[in-house]
């Protein structure tokens, strides 16, 4: 009787899921298996049921795997930087040696609220190979000017220093709470035994704060690999195609060329690829919390 | 759409005051955010009456079986006379034999050049066949300072390359649109001239973003040539200073042998199947293609008249730089109409950027152009085969 009220409970919430989600879900799975395009909107009998021929394809198609590798290289390169900078800001803010901590704070996490089309304008004008800061910066220190958009092996790296200072703000909170969270009396109780600032924060810091970096680095390995809006609005995935992410991809693919059926697959192996790096990323951290 | 959307306002209170009983609503739409809404809204069975396309659009949107023929109204019509259009861009308005649309504006590609450099190079009139244009080139580069360009061609328009490749007898993809055609002569040719001017240091490999402000660098000289189109006439006249107007000029675009063709591009006005007033909407199109008001629409965006009518205005046929433009307009040829050509298109600026970047040959640009083209165009042929058979 009493799971049965908790069944009407949960009903609403189930039944939205189901209808936003694992529909959709299950059509687009459905979609994937035809080569629905602009022809059979015209008229239905120019579909054809391709079986898994879209997803052959794809993996017959340079771009797609061009666009894999540079979605991977965000990711590997992005994530630990951006989970870096994010834990540096948070361990500045939480040490006593910041004045207005609260004021830092805001401010860090400002890019984040920011609208990513407007910072990007100005993020263009920051990357300007004759105008921008950031070359005038590498001048004063006696480097060489990079086209930072317009060079294919710079693009990249760009659009990771953009993205990472537009999302580090996030991590950066969570980071922080976590930090405040952990008891003073166990570095009163390290100190007392002698233990040096380094040691602390091996031995007190990390291990309490590992969930959480867990957490973090899940949720934004998740994130980073779904990276659309950055190139999107910096480059259109130029130049020489180094910006063309996975999900850039797709949205060519679906929306520009209203190849819905292919646009499905190129969403299901990602999908299959997010949930495996994270059931991996999973089975370390219990592994590890194991040993 | 764009600009054009916001100035029809202007010109339909003159139309629904001498056509009572036909009230106008006027949606605007952004270019980036056009296709996409259109085929959205045809899928959701809200298309409009009547709508400006993109003449390059009108192959996808008759194979979605989406647009009204028009040859019946235009045959009978008192405004609208096929012969007096531009016969290149009226082409890009019939698919298959019937007509889908009437121009309402024309876009193309030709030749901005600066005058008082290409002068001290010793040339006193452009460019007209390639030749002569690879002589010029050679000659400006020569003197050049390290700073100056021969020529811009920014990487990220496919256009400049579509216009030299339409100027060769060869089309671009063969037995009804079913195969690419890219490894015939004509095309490697193209494809030729337009890398050489990279890989003798004409023209920067840079996309048009990189130069961000390309009417300073024009005046300040940072490039002699530009292949660009008619809305730089106004952009220049409004941001060059008064001392530099007289150093810049238009040209038609030099062919291998001669003054050569150019890109149709530009919009059409179109009529959906599915509008329950369909001659309601053609009085419109008779109304926005009179001479008297393709004159004003010229002078409120500054878009070309696709009508030789509407250019014996004086005031336009006084205006020099669009002189150039008139005498394109007579060459202007269309791309091939198949719903898949923008896609190839893109596919052409793709593979032509590796090639400016050296990774690819002419030879095997064009295999692989090829083997893009038909992988895109499968569908196409197995539809073809299938009516074939029927």
């Amino acid at each position: 009787m009493r799971s049965g009220a908790a069944w009407w409970f949960v009903t609403p919430a189930l039944l939205v899921i189901a209808v936003f989600f694992f529909l959709p879900v299950l059509a687009a799975l459905a979609l994937s298996l035809t080569d629905f395009d602009i022809y059979a909107l015209a008229d239905r009998g120019n579909l054809r049921i391709v079986g898994l021929r879209n997803y052959a394809q794809l993996l017959h198609t340079p771009l797609f795997w061009q666009a894999f590798g540079n979605t991977l290289y965000f990711v590997v390169v992005g994530v630990p930087l951006s989970i870096a900078v994010s834990f540096g800001t948070a361990l500045l803010l939480h040490s006593r040696l910041v004045k207005f901590p609260s004021v830092f704070r805001t401010a860090l996490f400002a890019p984040v609220v920011t609208t990513l089309v407007a910072v990007a304008v100005i993020w263009r004008y920051l990357f300007h190979p004759h105008y921008g800061w950031l070359n005038y910066a590498l001048g004063r220190l006696g480097l060489p000017a990079i086209d930072w958009l317009g060079d294919p092996r710079w693009a990249m790296p760009a659009i990771i220093v953009f993205a990472v200072w537009k999302n580090f703000g996030y991590n950066m909170i969570i980071l922080l709470a976590g930090l405040q969270s952990i008891p003073d009396q166990l570095y009163e109780a390290a100190r007392i035994d002698g233990a040096s600032m380094g040691r602390q924060f091996r031995y007190v810091t990390l291990p309490l704060l590992a969930p959480i970096v867990t957490m973090v680095s899940i949720l934004t390995i998740a994130g980073y690999f779904q990276l659309f809006a950055e190139p999107y609005v910096m480059t259109q995935g130029g130049p020489l195609q180094s910006t063309v992410s996975v999900l850039y991809f797709m949205y060519e693919e679906g929306f520009k060329w209203w190849n819905l059926g292919s646009a499905s697959a190129v969403a299901f192996v990602l999908f299959l690829f997010i949930f495996g790096v994270t059931a991996l990323q999973l089975w370390l951290a219990r592994w590890q919390s194991a040993a | 759409m764009g600009r054009e959307g916001e100035v029809v306002a202007q010109l339909l209170p003159e139309f629904e005051k001498s056509h009572p009983g036909i009230r106008v609503k006027v949606q605007q739409l952004p270019w980036t955010a056009a296709h996409e809404k259109l085929l959205t809204a045809f899928a959701g069975d809200v298309t409009p009456d009547l709508c400006q396309l993109g003449n390059t659009w009108i192959p996808e949107f008759v194979a979605l079986n989406a647009l009204e023929p028009l040859d019946r109204y235009a045959a009978a019509s008192p405004v609208v006379h096929a012969a007096d259009y531009f016969a290149g861009i009226w082409d890009t308005n019939r698919v298959d034999g019937r007509l889908y649309g009437v121009p309402w504006y024309v876009d193309t590609r030709l030749v901005f050049y600066r005058r008082d450099l290409l002068q001290q190079a010793g040339f006193s009139a452009p460019p007209r066949s390639w030749a002569e244009w690879e002589q010029m080139l050679a000659a400006v580069a020569k003197r050049a300072d390290p700073d100056r360009f021969a020529i811009l061609l920014p990487l990220n328009e496919g256009e400049p390359l579509l216009a030299l490749a339409l100027q060769q007898d060869e089309p671009l993809l063969r037995a009804n649109g079913r195969w690419g055609n890219f490894e015939q002569a004509g095309f490697r040719r193209a494809l030729a001239f337009y890398l050489e001017m990279f890989q003798r240091g004409w023209a920067p490999s840079l996309g048009s973003a990189a130069i961000a402000n390309v009417w300073y660098e024009f005046g300040r000289g940072r490039f002699v040539f530009y292949v660009s189109g008619p809305w730089n006439i106004g952009e220049l006249r409004r941001r060059l200073p008064p001392e530099q107007q007289d150093r810049w000029m238009t040209a038609p675009l030099p062919g291998p042998n001669g003054p050569g063709a150019s890109i149709a591009g530009g919009s059409s006005l179109v009529v959906f199947r599915a509008s329950p007033h369909p001659a309601a909407a053609w009085r419109l199109i008779e109304f926005l293609s009179q001479p008297s008001v393709q004159r004003r629409f010229h002078a409120l965006t500054g878009d070309l008249p696709p009508r030789r009518a509407t250019w014996a205005d004086p005031e336009l046929a006084a205006d020099i730089p669009a002189r150039a433009f008139r005498e394109q307009l007579e060459r202007v040829k269309a791309a091939p109409k198949v719903p898949e050509w923008e896609r190839i298109a893109t596919e052409m600026r793709l593979v032509t950027e590796q090639a400016v970047h050296g990774q690819l040959s002419v030879d095997q640009a064009a295999r692989e152009l090829d083997a893009r083209a038909d992988r895109i165009l499968e569908k196409r042929r197995w539809l073809l085969a299938r009516r074939g058979a029927d």
